[in-house]
């Protein structure tokens, strides 16, 4: 699995808020096709990494690497980028003035110039895969929470993205909605999809991950596979957290 | 509510008393002691002239004027409101210089009074932009088309139009720094989760702009945006001091040549107060009726 090059790739990344040093030293990779999950107490800088793969942050030392580009001041590169690296927020953040369709479509008709129908086409194929198609022409204010997430995801899946970054899809969910939300995310990895997922919910990472990392302080504590990281971490600190959030 | 909305308290009648009374006096002193001569019967042929030659109606000084004052909130209002928005952009925007050129040109507009506005814009404008467009003589010429019909519906009197666009640019670069604050509060009140959605799917800033948050913030801002056309309307009587050919320009001529003093400015405020009254209850029922996603 080592011989394939890695399509993210973050060396001695560094990056500070003020006096605040949010990630220090990070060195990390993902291979096409392989599915991480980042874990770790809050403020131990996991999405902050993960919004700096897609320059919703800007890193102050070292280099990220996604795709072959080195994320540098060129605009265009990071638009590139991001047109390759779909991201699902937590608090979703759908455009409330479109439709559950328009939401879809815009990026595919105004980022990759694609004709509105075909466009709309593609809409509709993935509200078909996170199971909403009967939802395409409503508000997102009309719909749960569950189903504006899984319309947040289909709009990043309609700019066919190789990776998809996940900054705790299901934190802001109410508990019944969670299991929808996760089933999408499941359905997603067996398709082969590059995923980066922030998140708490241990089940779907053992049930997805082939990496699992964790992370304090701003620092990259502990990467190791599932089976091994939940059954015997090697860091004192993830065993802790593990501990702390395994319990309920 | 509705029952009690309607019933009268004892203060009411005493209210109402006073004010009555007030009038009454006001009224007295006028025409008592002032020895005014009321001449009401005369101002309806200065709204509406009846041509008898002719056999038609004709729109005189206080209907030229309510119309030219019309056109005028027309077009400094768009011509604000595309000020405006460039004005609120450049105040959120990232680069300090572009952001402080914007502050500047708000906080120097917003403290000047706007007759002293008027008269340095206007002098400028008169003196350098219409005769460097060479517009008095474009005018003249259009004044003797044959299509001067829909020239004089949109702009009034042709030979009137130099004067008529620097009133229009001035008042809207007055009015443009209000509207650029209105804007500003709209673009900065769009969630940042909105603007990096747009920018996570690969937006340029331009398409982020003007797809994602401009659409939401104009939405926001526009009870604001409607009281500040009001405004507008208003305001458009200070460009009578420039000699355009408004309603407040208007009466003035009509009291110099018929000393109806009062019945003519009394007219006037109520063609004011009925234009902008109606303005504010047809924005009223647009926002009861917008969408509210």
């Amino acid at each position: 699995m080592s011989d394939s090059k890695p399509i993210i790739e973050l060396r001695h990344v560094d990056k500070s808020f003020g006096p605040f040093q949010a990630l220090t030293d990070i060195n990390f990779s993902v291979r096409p096709g392989e599915r991480v999950v980042v874990c770790g107490p809050s403020g131990s800088g996991k999405s902050t990494m993960i919004r700096c793969i897609n320059q919703l942050e800007t890193h102050d030392a070292g280099s990220i690497t996604v795709d072959g580009i080195e994320l540098g001041d060129d605009t265009s590169d990071i638009r590139a980028v991001r047109q390759e690296v779909g991201m699902v927020f937590q608090q979703f953040n759908l455009f409330p003035h479109l439709t559950v369709l328009e939401n879809l479509t815009i990026g595919p008709i105004r980022v990759r110039k694609m004709g509105k129908a075909a466009a709309e086409a593609l809409a509709r194929n993935y509200l078909e895969r996170v199971h909403i198609p009967e939802q395409a022409d409503k508000y997102p204010s009309q719909l749960s929470g569950g189903q504006q997430q899984r319309v947040a995801i289909a709009r990043s899946l309609c700019m066919e993205p190789r990776i998809m970054l996940f900054d705790e899809p299901t934190s802001a969910l109410d508990p019944e909605m969670i299991g929808e939300v996760l089933e999408v995310m499941v359905e997603l990895a067996n398709t082969g999809m590059t995923m980066v997922c922030v998140t708490h919910e241990m089940g779907f990472a053992r049930r997805v991950a082939d990496t699992m990392v964790f992370m304090e302080g701003g620092r990259i504590v502990e990467v190791a596979p599932p089976e091994e990281f939940f059954t015997n971490p090697k860091s004192n600190r993830a065993r802790m957290f593990l501990d702390q959030i395994l319990e309920h | 509510m509705r029952q009690k909305r309607f019933k009268l308290h004892w203060l009411d009648y005493v209210i109402a008393a006073v004010v009555i009374a007030f009038a009454a006096v006001i009224w007295f002193r006028i025409s008592g002691a002032l020895n005014y001569k009321w001449q009401w019967d005369r101002i309806p042929n200065y709204i509406l002239r009846w041509d008898a030659d002719d056999g038609r109606w004709y729109a005189n000084l206080l209907l030229q004027g309510l119309i030219n004052t019309i056109r005028i909130a027309l077009y400094s209002s768009v011509l604000a409101l595309v000020l405006g928005t460039v004005l609120g952009i450049a105040r959120t925007a990232n680069n300090l210089a572009i952001r402080m050129l914007a502050r500047t040109y708000l906080e120097v507009l917003r403290n000047i009074p706007p007759v002293v506005v008027v008269f340095i814009f206007f002098f400028f404008l008169s003196e350098q932009l219409i005769s460097a467009l060479n517009m008095e003589s474009w005018a003249r010429g259009i004044a003797r088309q044959d299509d001067i019909a829909v020239w004089e519906f949109f702009f009034g009197d042709m030979r009137r139009f130099p004067s008529l666009i620097s009133g229009v640019i001035v008042l809207a670069l007055f009015e443009s720094a209000f509207v650029g604050e209105i804007v500003r509060a709209g673009i900065q009140s769009v969630g940042r989760g909105q603007r990096e959605a747009a920018r996570s799917i690969g937006m340029t800033w331009v398409d982020e702009m003007r797809f994602i948050v401009l659409p939401q913030a104009l939405r926001r801002v526009l009870p604001p945006m409607s009281n500040q056309f009001i405004s507008l309307v208003k305001d458009s009587s200070i460009i009578s001091l420039i000699s355009v050919q408004e309603l407040t320009y208007k009466t003035v001529e009509l009291v110099a040549s018929t000393r109806m003093i009062f019945e003519a400015w009394i007219t006037t405020a109520c063609l004011y107060f009925i234009l902008c009254f109606g303005l504010s209850l047809l924005f009223r029922r647009l926002e009861t009726s917008a969408p509210k996603h």
